[in-house]
């Protein structure tokens, strides 16, 4: 399969990105280009012109800054399921990373692309959802900071507008006592998440002092399942009370269907894969 | 428009005006001549066309040629030094790692990628690491037997995984 014809623009700068996509205002950016070429191969999109991001270097890379893990929006998946930084701190990230698709779709895609990409079965989203992570996007307004919560707009729609460019996320540094978990009901084809959760847990003196739960491929957007958090807070976070808690991770949504999984079976998985990850990051907190 | 790029491929570099659009596996097939690395499901599935870019394995159909511009690139047809076989090769030989072939050189340029993460590699690190290649025929136990003899030969030579050819700077 071949994409239709477009033009192509290398960016060198982020400056360089900034001005060709103000010249170019329909162009698409180029980031891994794992979400991006496939579409134009299947001509499910034909831009005119494509700006490449690829080379700008400032935007790869991982750094600690004012006690939070700063993610370049072109860090692959391949650098962060591989740093170190990131698996000590922010394992739960560590953890989803590792799991997108196989060895050369990790090489080459990015998290800055996955997240503006909003595909409702990625990863990520129930990740940066979870550890309410900020992203920042730089347009000719300026720079923004759009938190997670109010990052996906829709499905494949994200808060970054088409003048902006998303350059960076921003992880706060989670406090001592915090157990995270990653787990992922991968489709056996496509290695999408059918169902995917994402658990940060804190305790203090055996209880639930704090829960956030990131939930993706369930519903069009990514999601917090916020009555299984309320449920869950001041609780031990006893077997019986998670699963119990747990039984309301798909509440309030219409879960997606496909001719994998009905929406029904959805729901019982969300329900499952969020007892079993709060139960994961419970087990970490313990040990944290 | 057509630009102008520079990719050294097992060694040689390659100038060439290409089409924007050109994938990176047709300008290995077409624009090189190199057939070694093959098309299977052009949908980044099966990995049939993977080659190691900048000392990463990727899968060629998902990369344009001007992503490429600059880059070193090692194909299968790069694996063989003056007539002796790589490791790997000689790996899928003697276990038996393929029946058809087609998807075999995808297969052992993952591998090189495996290899060089994991110099020992348990059997579940071969076989996630192989997750994103398929093979129809053989059931993949002879291909893993097969990277596992790679992993031994490479570690008695001290060699490394992936050859000059197709690191960056190379």
């Amino acid at each position: 399969m071949i994409p239709a014809a477009f033009d192509y623009h290398a960016a060198f700068s982020l400056d360089d990105a900034l001005r060709l996509l103000r010249e170019l205002p329909e162009a698409k950016l180029l980031a891994g280009g794992h979400s991006l070429l496939p579409m134009m191969k299947l001509r499910v999109i034909s831009p005119r012109s494509v700006i490449d991001l690829g080379r700008i270097a400032d935007l790869r890379g991982i750094r600690e800054a004012d006690g939070a893990l700063v993610l370049g929006a072109l860090t692959t998946h391949w650098m962060i399921e591989s740093s170190p930084l990131v698996r000590d701190t922010l394992p739960v990230l560590s953890e989803a990373a590792g799991r997108i698709g196989d060895i050369q779709v990790r090489n080459m895609g990015t998290i800055g692309g996955s997240l503006v990409h909003a595909d409702p079965a990625a990863d990520y989203p129930a990740v940066v959802l979870a550890t309410e992570a900020e992203m920042t996007a730089i347009g000719p307004g300026g720079r923004r900071t759009i938190p997670a919560r109010e990052f996906f707009t829709g499905v494949m729609a994200s808060a970054v507008r088409a003048d902006e460019i998303l350059t960076e996320i921003r992880f706060r540094r989670l406090p001592d006592g915090t157990g995270q978990a990653y787990l992922k009901f991968p489709h056996p084809a496509s290695g999408f998440a059918v169902v995917g959760v994402a658990a940060v847990v804190r305790m203090r003196e055996s209880r639930c002092e704090e829960v956030r739960i990131g939930i993706t491929g369930v519903a069009p957007t990514a999601y917090r399942a916020r009555a299984v958090e309320q449920a869950l807070v001041g609780s031990p976070l006893d077997d019986a009370g998670v699963a119990a808690a747990a039984a309301h991770a798909a509440d309030g949504v219409e879960p997606n269907e496909d001719l994998f999984a009905g929406a029904e079976y959805r729901a019982h998985l969300a329900r499952v894969f969020t007892k079993r990850a709060v139960l994961a990051a419970r087990e970490r907190a313990r040990r944290a | 428009m057509n630009r102008s790029i520079t990719v050294t491929v097992n060694g040689t570099a390659h100038r060439h005006e290409v089409e924007p659009r050109l994938l990176l596996v047709y300008f290995l097939r077409e624009v090189l001549g190199l057939t070694g690395t093959h098309i299977g499901c052009d949908t980044t599935s099966c990995g049939a066309c993977t080659v190691i870019m900048n000392g990463l394995a990727v899968k060629s159909c998902t990369v344009l040629a001007v992503q490429a511009d600059g880059a070193s690139i090692l194909t299968v047809e790069g694996l063989a030094r003056a007539g002796a076989l790589h490791p790997i090769q000689e790996g899928f030989w003697e276990e038996h790692g393929l029946q058809c072939g087609f998807c075999t050189p995808g297969m052992m340029l993952t591998a090189l990628q495996i290899l060089e993460r994991h110099p020992e590699p348990t059997e579940e690190q071969i076989r996630r690491g192989l997750d994103g290649n398929l093979c129809r025929c053989t059931g993949y136990q002879h291909i893993v037997n097969s990277i596992r003899y790679a992993a031994r030969k490479l570690q008695e030579s001290g060699s490394p995984a992936i050859p000059q050819a197709g690191r960056v700077g190379a």
